[in-house]
């Protein structure tokens, strides 16, 4: 076993996620690392989409901005942000990956500010972008992000995008459509998904080195836990390999 | 029809069909050389207290020229739509241009961080906000561009996002469905960078369009600056690659590197150090405020800005890492 930080591990198990053959919609940094890592490795026939209107680009390197030259370089089709969500709204997208400031144990993300008062907010974010459309219309939602108390919060200030909203079925009773929703949260700890009936977020798989009580402490909310919870696998010498020589030699998302 | 919930942020904007076909009626379908200045452009078609919005995405495709004027002209109390607004919208902020916004992406420049000075500037309170997701505020472009009111929509329903914004749902004559309706926009003024133009305003765009079709499309008047004039039997050459037609224009300007220091497809990459350097020096109010004189508030024009920023040498360069040449990779393994 070599070597590896936890964003190549997290970058590793995201990328494992992604069944060959089918398709994701991504923004830069990890989500986009993990889909070219996918690519290379088991997955080459992933269709990776950005909102902006890229379809299909053979990625010479990792993009800046989801609407750079790169998110269509040698795209099968350089399109329209409608056209991009028209596809995911119609059912056509697979997984998607988003983050936030914040995230409850639903999988609701705060991406838009802290603070109540909306027109003078405390810390004021980006907002949505495409986040609440691909959270709305992509089957499997996933979120890669570091895990803390304060991140991982009983309430977020302002739910940006939409998890499983309050839980059971009122995702599909506010009007989204039905059977999708998030599906695995991977931090540095841990990797969860969410209990079927709740839709409660649930540790299945910890990070080497860590404990269930460790993931529970850096949680604001009580976290269910999987009947089995397995170890997380390291990274193996060829996804080390491909991420650090053909997707990020730069080293911008996995660092040095 | 029955409304079964209403976000509670302003609705900016009148989404009127009506009263916009009654614009659209006056408007000139003469096809007329429509060759300006920028600054001729801006004095024109632009006012204190109208609905703006801005073509490209962030940093990619953007009219740079045409919002550095905006500046210069001192515009205030504009409507903005913020949909994917990166570079623009730091310099519309730097500019305190509008106080009303259609907000899906602001403040933040993707993978390279968050505008500090227009964090602070909605922080300040200074600006009415409504919310939007990315999809949902095109749709609003959509539904103008079909000359309806409204179209339902799938997203945004049961967030925050949705109830800070001014959308209603609505049930499916059809299907019983619950649906977002989105108000269409009609902005009084759009301003769009284009690789190609004739003199009377039919555009080429290459790569991706973002919502710029539409956006041309719902927007009252419609100001071009083009990388490049190109002849109207060249336009005729190849219809099909017309994105734009000269019936929605107002003022053609031809300002070459026009998307600096942005992206533009094919022709050059983003000027990473100065975007970088707008986000070291509005830490500081003061070096802020000189660096906007120089670049920005004494400068002539885009030609003036962009020799302060290394003139033809470094456009060569971002064509270089734009067309990733292998001068660019060496460069790269050198690092």
């Amino acid at each position: 076993m070599s070597d590896y930080n936890t964003m190549e591990l997290m970058v590793c198990c995201a990328a494992r996620e992604l069944v060959d053959g089918s398709s994701v919609g991504v923004g830069t940094g990890a989500p986009c690392a993990a889909a070219m890592l996918a690519q290379k490795t088991h997955a080459p026939n992933l269709m990776i989409v950005f909102e902006a209107g890229g379809v299909a680009p053979l990625l010479p390197e990792m993009p800046i901005s989801v609407g750079d030259s790169r998110t269509f370089f040698k795209g099968v089709m350089a399109t329209s942000m409608p056209e991009i969500m028209e596809t995911c709204s119609r059912g056509l997208i697979d997984y998607t990956f988003l983050g936030g400031a914040q995230i409850d144990m639903y999988g609701n993300l705060n991406s838009t500010q802290l603070g109540q008062d909306h027109n003078r907010p405390k810390t004021r974010f980006p907002g949505s972008g495409g986040a609440n459309d691909f959270a709305s219309f992509c089957w499997r939602m996933m979120v890669i992000t570091p895990q803390d108390a304060r991140r991982f919060t009983e309430k977020c200030d302002f739910i940006t995008t939409p998890g499983w909203l309050q839980g059971g079925d009122s995702r599909a009773k506010l009007g989204l459509p039905k059977g999708c929703g998030p599906y695995r949260i991977i931090t540095n700890m841990a990797v969860m998904d969410f209990e079927e009936k709740s839709k409660r977020m649930r540790i299945i798989s910890i990070n080497p080195g860590y404990s269930v009580k460790d993931v529970q402490d850096n949680c604001g909310f009580e976290l269910l836990k999987a009947d089995k919870i397995i170890e997380t696998a390291h990274p193996t010498e060829e996804e080390l390999r491909i991420l650090r020589d053909q997707v990020d030699p730069g080293r911008i998302v996995i660092g040095r | 029809m029955e409304i079964l919930k209403e976000g509670i942020a302003t609705l900016f904007g009148d989404p009127d069909p009506d009263h916009a076909r009654a614009f659209f009626r006056k408007k000139s379908r003469k096809m007329e050389n429509k060759l300006m200045s920028v600054k001729e452009a801006v004095e024109t078609f632009v006012h204190d207290g109208e609905y703006l919005g801005i073509g490209g995405f962030g940093a990619n495709r953007i009219p740079t020229a045409v919002i550095h004027e905006i500046m210069r002209q001192g515009r205030k109390n504009m409507a903005f739509a913020g949909h994917t607004a990166t570079h623009d919208f730091q310099l519309l902020c730097a500019g305190k241009v509008f106080n009303k916004l259609d907000g899906s992406y602001i403040v933040g420049l993707e993978a390279r961080g968050l505008s500090p000075n227009a964090r602070q500037y909605l922080q300040d309170g200074n600006v009415d906000i409504t919310d939007w997701s990315n999809y949902a505020l095109a749709t609003r472009f959509k539904a103008a561009a079909m000359g309806v009111s409204f179209l339902p929509f799938r997203g945004t329903m049961g967030t925050d996002t949705f109830k800070w914004g001014a959308g209603k749902t609505i049930t499916c004559p059809f299907t019983g469905e619950t649906y977002m309706a989105v108000p269409a926009l009609y902005p009084d003024v759009a301003a769009i960078h284009v690789h190609e133009a004739d003199v009377y305003g039919n555009c080429r765009i290459k790569g991706i369009s973002i919502s710029d079709s539409d956006l041309a499309r719902a927007a009252k008047r419609l100001i071009i600056t083009t990388e490049r004039i190109i002849s109207n039997d060249e336009i005729r050459s190849n219809p099909t690659a017309t994105m734009i037609p000269f019936y929605l224009v107002d003022a053609v300007c031809e300002v070459p590197y026009g998307s600096y220091p942005g992206n533009m497809a094919y022709e050059y990459f983003s000027d990473e150090e100065h975007l970088q350097e707008w986000l070291k020096v509005e830490k500081n109010p003061e070096e802020f405020k000189k660096f906007l004189d120089k670049n920005i508030y004494n400068c002539k024009s885009h030609f003036e800005y962009i020799n302060l920023h290394g003139g033809i040498e470094k456009m060569c360069k971002l064509r270089d890492k734009e067309l990733l040449s292998e001068n660019h990779k060496n460069a790269g393994r050198d690092k």
